[in-house]
Formats: structure tokens, sequence, C-alpha cells
């Protein structure tokens, strides 16, 4: 197929004449080199499987078992699943599409003013932001570029709290944000402030009254994500913004994984600051935003200082490639935000009701405040990264994801007050944009096999067959 | 383009199936896969469009739509990987490496 291809489109007439005019003796030789480049997947999946196998903790939970575990199915290909949303999505070909030019000619600097390459570019660059600012209802001044929402965060939480040291040294957030929230906050704390981490219930939600309650004088920020990344739990971000502007404190939401999935409006959500990533919405990975509220002005000390482009709050040459991309996957989670919100609707509820169904399994957060795309469920009786092992044709995450390198417990997944052996039997499922029916039949038959398989091998499900209560064992040893 | 007629029946099911057929090109099973169910659902819902402004910017709307989908699925074609565990391998189809 692809030759047919590279004949028609590159003539190979041009070709062979080029060659010619310039005179070689080997003019004859046919440079039938294949346009095609083939990058071996498998490859990559046999070495992480050899890797996870040859790892200590493995051994232990039995990893010959596991191999049978896992089947080959012939006749169909290797490459798994992704079903991975929540870490990054897939690149959008319309969004590569726009990309394309500012690595084929479109080269000039956005900052430059005195000629028309630069002015074509920074055209391009503010026709993005325009389609960012649309998303969340946001002006075009009130978006400022950034690598990501790991950045976004670092520039609210210390930027606003920096420039209001002088009368206010307190900042509120939760104990399931994201790691870069939790750490910015730690380091903030290192610095002298006060910071309150907020409990939630069981559901993964924040209690309001609790955060009214944590207001002082001296908060300066209240910070508390839209959509949880583990466990897809929905926070309550209009009443939280309204509790922020009652009480005079600036709000910031942590919106990586709700922009463009959730409707969002900063106006109508008394939201001051939104972070923003764009390799979760099919865009290119580096490339975030945040929004900075105008009126009434939230101010920030920059992070990173320089030649004051970005208003000043963020130095330094924009990437006019990934500002392009990231703005036409914010046109595109826009445009088809009906058609992508009911298909993944769809699916998920497809994949929660074939995993439940499964017994002693269960969906962890909030049933109802939740964004459909990202499924946290516990098999009960198997340990999750065994689960993981067996099932090398899915991309999945445990819900220990974010610290993937230690079999450490999700922490967030505790903030529920979930026990360590449930929360190392999670496993997250993420559904996007490119997710088919045929995927997840073929996961939902690919869990239910190997789940059942695995509890075979499991002294614990045997008792548990047999009826006995596990909580009425006195446990030696350990 | 300003005071078009519209397109034909005939020039719209020519261009449905352009769509279908770049569509398909993709390597990549859930590009191809999420480029045919947008095709489909976008000319059946275009199908109810009455004003002509409407149909026109529809029409120049797909043009566009059509271009990107040509240079994708030619790329897609360039860089390929191995083939999906839902997707059946097809012996007729080149091979690997
Ligand atoms: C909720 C949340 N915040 C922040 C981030 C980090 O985003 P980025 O990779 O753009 O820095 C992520 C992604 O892992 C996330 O899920």
């Amino acid at each position: 197929m692809l030759r047919s291809f590279g004949r028609s489109v590159f003539s190979r007439q041009r070709l062979v004449g080029a060659v010619a005019r310039r005179g070689y003796a080997t003019a004859k030789v046919a440079f039938d080199v294949p346009l095609e480049t083939h990058t071996d997947l498998q490859k990559a999946n046999e070495d992480l499987a050899q890797a996870r196998s040859n790892s200590a903790e493995v051994i232990e939970s039995g990893s010959t078992a596991l191999k049978h575990a896992y089947q080959e199915n012939t006749g169909f290909g290797t490459r798994p699943i992704y079903l991975d949303m929540q870490a990054t999505t897939p690149t959008d070909p319309r969004v590569l599409d726009t990309m394309l030019k500012f690595y084929t000619g479109l080269y000039g600097n956005p900052h430059s003013n005195t000629h028309s390459y630069g002015w074509e570019t920074n055209k391009e660059v503010e026709t993005a932001r325009k389609h960012i600012a649309d998303v969340i209802n946001a002006d075009v001044k009130e978006i400022v570029f950034t690598s990501g929402a790991t950045e976004s965060n670092n520039m609210a939480l210390k930027g606003v709290s920096r420039f209001y040291k002088k009368t206010k040294n307190h900042i509120i957030t939760t104990r399931t944000e994201h790691k870069c929230v939790l750490e910015a906050a730690r380091a903030m704390k290192n610095e002298g402030y006060d910071v309150t981490f907020l409990n939630v219930d069981e559901y993964g939600l924040v209690d309001l009254k609790e955060l009214e309650a944590a207001i002082k004088p001296t908060t300066c920020l209240v910070s508390v994500m839209a959509v949880n990344n583990e466990i897809g739990v929905m926070q309550p971000i209009k009443e939280i913004g309204a509790i922020c502007r009652k009480n005079k404190v600036f709000f910031h939401t942590d919106a990586a994984q709700a922009y463009g999935k959730i409707p969002l409006d900063v106006n109508d959500m008394n939201i001051d600051l939104l972070s923003i990533s764009s390799h979760k919405i099919y865009g290119p990975k580096g490339m975030g935003a945040l929004f900075v509220r105008r009126r009434p002005r939230v101010r920030l000390d920059p992070i990173i200082s320089g030649g004051g482009q970005e208003r000043g709050l963020r130095s330094g040459t924009l990437a006019p490639s990934l500002v392009a991309g990231f703005g036409e996957a914010a046109r595109l989670v826009k445009q088809e935000y009906e058609t992508d919100i009911d298909h993944v609707k769809r699916l998920s509820e497809k994949l929660t009701k074939g995993l439940l169904a499964i017994e002693h399994t269960s969906l962890n957060g909030s049933p109802d405040h939740r964004y459909p795309g990202c499924v946290n469920v516990s098999f009960a009786y198997v340990e999750g990264e065994s689960l993981l092992m067996a099932l090398r044709d899915i991309a999945l995450s445990s819900g220990s994801a974010c610290t993937s390198a230690s079999l450490e417990p999700s922490y967030v997944l505790h903030a529920l007050g979930k026990d360590d052996a449930m929360a190392h039997s999670s496993i997250r499922f993420g559904i996007g944009r490119f997710t088919t029916d045929e995927e997840i039949d073929y996961v939902i038959k690919a869990i239910t096999e190997r789940v059942e398989f695995l509890r075979e091998l499991s002294p614990l499900w045997e008792m548990v067959k047999e009826g006995i209560d596990l909580n009425s064992i006195e446990w030696s040893g350990h | 383009m300003s005071a078009s007629p519209g397109p034909s029946r005939a020039q719209v099911l020519a261009l449905y199936k352009q769509f279908i057929k770049n569509a398909n090109g993709f390597n990549n099973y859930n590009y191809r896969e999420y480029f045919l169910r947008k095709a489909r659902t976008t000319f059946r819902k275009n199908r109810a469009l009455e004003d002509p402004a409407t149909i026109s910017a529809a029409w120049d709307t797909a043009l566009k739509d059509l271009g990107v989908l040509k240079r994708q699925s030619v790329i897609s074609q360039m860089y390929t990987f191995d083939k999906q565990v839902v997707e059946p391998l097809d012996p007729k189809h080149h091979s690997r490496g």
C-alpha cells in the first residue's frame, strides 16, 4: 500500500531527474528507499515484562504463574490497548497537522516585532490563546503559557503566596491533590507558610463546611483540583468558588484532568487561577497554561524572570509549534465536546458494568460526582501489580501510578480510607476520544478471565470461597 | 464561493467517499476508527441542514478537514507501529521490519 502511494505522491520521475541533472555516474542506481519507518513496540513490551519479572518484589508474588496468566492472541496484532488516558492522551492527527508548519518554515520568534517572520508566528500564537481562553470563558489576556500543569500549579501556589506574604501566610489544599500541588505546598511550608491539608470523605469529596471553617484572616489561597487524576472524582468547584469569593481569598484549581472534559466557566465558578495541561487534551506534551484573573486582579511573583514575555509572569521564548498544537487541541475539545462526552460516557458505563459484574469488585470514589473517563476499580484478593503484569496487552496503571517505581499504595485511595490491601488491588481505566467499543469488550473479557485465574492461585480466595471470615483470622509473623 | 448554489447530492456523496477512503488509510487503529466514526456522524448530522449559507459553510469546513485527513493519513503510513491486539493481522498487508 505504501509503495504505491510513494510512487504517486513523490513522483519517481522527479527524483531520477534531479540525480541525473547533477550528472552522477551512478544515476542508474535505483534508490528504492522505503518511506516507511516502523517502530517496534513489541520489543519494548518484552523488555518491560523482563524487567518486571526480574524485580525482587514480583518474584515473591510468583512470577511463573503470571506467565500463564498472560495469553497471546494469535492472528491479531501485539500492540497493547491504550487505557491510560489520565497519564497522557494520544496526539490528535489534526493537532499534528497544525504543528508541522512550524518545523517546515514558520520558524520566526513570536516576540520579534520588527519583521514578518515574527509577526506570522505571533498571529498563530494569539489565535491559539483565543481558542484556549474560549473553553473556560476567559479573556485572552488572562492566559499565560507554561510548560505544563506542573509548572502552572507551582506558579500559582508559590507565586500568589509569595506576592502577598507581607499580609497573608496561609494556604489551604486537599490530601488528594496531584503530587505537584502537594510538593509545592510542602515547599511553601519550608519557606515558613502555614498549610492546611483538608481531608476528603470516603467518596473523595471535600467537606465545604470544613473548608469554610479552615479559612482564616491570613489565608491567601485555596487550591482544590477540579477532577482527580486517580479516581476521577469531581469536586464541587462552583460552591468552593463562591465560598472563596465570599471570604475574599483567591481560588486556584488544578484542572489538568478537567479542562475540556467537564463544563468549566471561570466567571460563573469564581475561579481566580486555573491550571491546564495540553497533553491531557490530545495536544503536545511539554505545554500548558495558567489562567490568571484580571478583574478582580490576581497578582503573583513570577518564578521565571527574564525578557518579560507573557505579561512578565513567565519569561522565555514561546514554542509556537506547541502553542499552536495546544490551541488546536483546545479548539477541538470545544468543537467535539458533545460527541466526545457522549462517547466516553457510553463506553464508561459499559466498562463499569462489565467490571463490577465480577464478584468482590468495587468502584473507588463517588459514583455520582465523577468524570466518566476515569474508572478506578478495586479487585479484592488480587494484587494490582500482578494483574497488570498479566495484562501485557492492555496499557493500564494501578492506583499508585504516580510513584510507579515503588510498590507503595496510592495516597489518594488511603485518603478515602481504603486499607492497604484494597489500595494495592486497584486499577485505573482511562477512556478517551480514540477508545473503541471493540477495545472495551476486549478489556472486560481479559480482566474477567485473568482476575479469576489469579484468584484461583490465591490462598485467601480459597478461604473466602469456603466462607471463612478473613477478619476473624489472627495473623502471625510479619 | 459566495453565491454558489451549494453542493449537489452527488458531490456530497463523492466527498463522503473521500473521507471514508482517507480515514481507512490511517495505519493507526484508533485514529482510523475515530475518523471513520466522525465521518459517519458528521455527514449524517449535516444531512438535516437546510439553510444555504450553513450548507455552504459546512461544505467549506469539510473540504478543509479532508485536506487534514489526506495529509495525516499519508503521514500515518510513513511512521508505522505494530498492529493492535484487537486488530486482525491481514496477511496481505506488509509485514513488520
Ligand atoms: C491533576 C494533574 N495535575 C497536574 C499534572 C501534571 O501535568 P503536566 O504533565 O502537564 O505537568 C497531571 C498529570 O499527570 C495531573 O493529572
